[in-house]
């Protein structure tokens, strides 16, 4: 500690090309903190213990469709309450750019989903109506959206019935989070899979995944078991797990997020690497006759070389904690737009840039200080 | 005034080569001197004479290449560079031509920076280099950079650094040879205080004629030997 004075004014020498360095530490590590909050949620398996409701969908793939005739068996399943279903229809409205989810539901969906809220009359009209459709309130004020409205579709997987590939909804409800942080989850459109079902010319009686809501969240376990074993050796095998998962299973056909992400990890800790190591060699290069006095009036080589070491340690550990912290902030506003809290910089992910930022440090230190041991006083002073 | 004959430094048959590309310098052939607890030695020559590098020798910056250097009754050219570090660290104050001072840090803390070396304590490490700046007339600038500080009150900041440890040999480099002679014969008349009231041993080398007479004893060097006889006790 009785050298942290020196070590701290040494490294604000240049107070500039410091802060620019932390600077970019932080925002590589507040890369990293996100990349592998993102990483770790899709490659982290999750257990289904303790979860209220899970999704049952095709072991194969989550495109493969399951059979609309697994519902009843699945109601039977001791300890299932309630089961909903729900079909990816993937339409686009007017234009590519104004995605937003939009899939078939079953009559009970909204049953299973306490969490949104849509008044009675307009349930009412979503019964009633076979064409009908009800939208989030973020989605509705997107789009100028009010009761009423006819939305027309246009479908990229699903050719209706009629041949065109136009579907067209009668908006009868706009629905809206409970809880205002879920407020990303309305962002979503839902309409009658028994309309969907009938109109469409293709995997008819089928549906794309099961909402399975449990008695006892503390049995689920038992019952995604249960469920998966039903249908084990079947033309249609499933897999029983949490939302979490299944939505990170659905990112994921995108391609392999792990290996993006830690592809991109490194290229830019690479980079910090180079940049961090350019500064501290300039920083000590500059202090060679300093370097000089101290080994005179006694420090030894040792001790120059953890001087320098520390100094690049605690370079990196401001701009690295400073970066961890603020990617944990921004984890938690990418888990309130993804319902569930799917993102999160956890221990994991402290520990790993802990180690990261340790041997940052010691990289970039090692060589200047390695320098800095070497150094042969009368040279440097001569020089001076 | 100190008044003690006991030897503090013994150097026998001293030399000491540097390798110049294929070509091999002897920059001091034998030297043999004595120096005296509490002396006040003034190193003349010049430029070129070998009498820095004797300095550097006599202080433990660089060992030579055969002969022997006893201190204080230790042999420091058997020393490794580790204890060469700890010796000098215990043993001796350096004071240079251009004062090098740590421009990030005060001048109280750049007096503190030999005693981040002990066990002292953060408040004693303060209190004694309060009283090391006070012995140089500098108390009231304690908390200046040294760029706010004159070439005079930089020289004193480094003394004050030098005698902060209380070593016993202070090795001086030319410490006048950047200043002007009035503040030149103010920093010669500290290191005589020093020298005379606190009993300190110097060693100086110079080439100002006017600055070795506040020496004691004052030996030629040129081209790395001793001119003047006198050298051994």
């Amino acid at each position: 500690m009785k050298y942290l004075h020196l070590i701290w004014t040494d490294l604000f020498r240049k107070k500039t090309r410091t802060l620019l360095t932390v600077l970019s530490i932080v925002v590589a590590f507040l890369l990293f903190g996100l990349l592998d909050a993102v990483r770790v949620a899709f490659t982290v398996h999750e257990s289904v213990e303790g979860a209220s409701r899970l999704i049952t969908s095709s072991r194969l793939s989550i495109i493969q469709p399951l059979p609309y005739a697994d519902l009843s068996q699945i109601q039977h399943v001791p300890g299932v309450e309630a089961v909903a279903y729900a079909n990816w229809f993937g339409g686009i409205y007017q234009d590519r750019k104004n995605f937003f989810a939009n899939f078939a539901v079953s009559p009970n969906f909204l049953d299973v989903y306490p969490e949104f809220l849509l008044p009675q009359e307009q349930k009412h009209a979503f019964a009633s109506t076979r064409t009908a459709a009800v939208v989030g309130e973020n989605l509705a004020q997107r789009f100028g959206w009010k009761i009423g409205d006819k939305i027309p579709l246009e479908a990229t997987i699903f050719l209706a019935a009629d041949g065109g590939n136009t579907w067209t909804f009668d908006l009868v409800g706009i629905f809206r989070a409970r809880d205002k942080r879920d407020r990303g989850q309305e962002d979503q459109m839902w309409f009658r899979y028994d309309y969907f079902d009938e109109n469409r010319i293709l995997s008819n009686g089928t549906v794309g995944w099961y909402v399975v809501q449990v008695v006892d969240p503390g049995h689920a376990d038992n019952v995604a078991r249960a469920i998966d074993k039903l249908f084990a050796n079947s033309d249609a095998e499933t897999k029983t797990q949490t939302e979490k998962q299944f939505s990170m299973d659905f990112v994921r056909q995108m391609g392999d997020v792990g290996l993006i992400v830690t592809s991109i990890m490194g290229a830019v800790l690479f980079t910090i690497l180079l940049l961090t190591g350019n500064t501290m060699s300039q920083a000590v290069r500059e202090r060679i006759p300093e370097l000089a006095v101290l080994k005179t009036i006694g420090f030894s080589n040792q001790s120059l070389l953890w001087l320098v070491l520390a100094e690049s340690l605690l370079l990196v550990a401001l701009g690295g904690i400073t970066g961890l912290l603020l990617a944990s902030i921004g984890a938690d506003i990418l888990s309130a737009a993804f319902r569930g809290g799917a993102f999160s910089v956890g221990g994991q992910s402290w520990l790993t840039g802990s180690v990261l930022m340790l041997l940052l440090g010691l990289s970039v230190g090692l060589p200047p200080g390695v320098r800095a041991m070497r150094l042969r006083i009368v040279d440097a002073l001569s020089a001076h | 005034m100190a008044n003690n004959t006991e030897k503090l430094v013994t150097i026998r048959g001293v030399t000491k080569r540097y390798e110049r590309g294929k070509q091999n310098i002897e920059v001091l052939h034998g030297v043999d001197i004595d120096i005296d607890t509490g002396e006040f030695l003034a190193l003349m020559g010049p430029s070129g004479s070998g009498k820095t590098t004797l300095l550097n020798l006599i202080g433990g910056l660089d060992t030579p290449s055969s002969g022997s250097i006893e201190v204080a009754g230790t042999r420091i050219d058997r020393l490794s560079s580790g204890e060469l570090a700890k010796w000098r660290a215990a043993h001796v104050g350096f004071v240079f031509q251009f004062y090098n001072l740590l421009p990030m840090l005060s001048a109280q803390k750049n007096v503190e920076l030999p005693l981040l070396l002990t066990r002292l304590s953060a408040a004693q490490r303060r209190r004694n280099a309060e009283i090391a700046l006070q012995l140089v007339n500098l108390a009231d600038r304690a908390q200046h950079k040294p760029k706010e500080l004159s070439g005079g009150q930089e020289q004193r900041v480094a003394i004050a650094r030098a005698i902060v440890s209380d070593p016993t040999l202070l090795i001086c480099d030319e410490p006048t040879g950047d200043l002007d002679r009035h503040t030149a014969d103010e920093i010669l008349g500290l290191l005589q205080e020093l020298n005379r009231v606190h009993g300190k041993t110097v060693i100086m080398v110079t080439h100002d004629p006017k600055a070795a007479e506040f020496a004691a004893r004052r030996l030629q060097l040129d081209k790395g030997t001793l001119v003047n006889g006198a050298a051994v006790r």
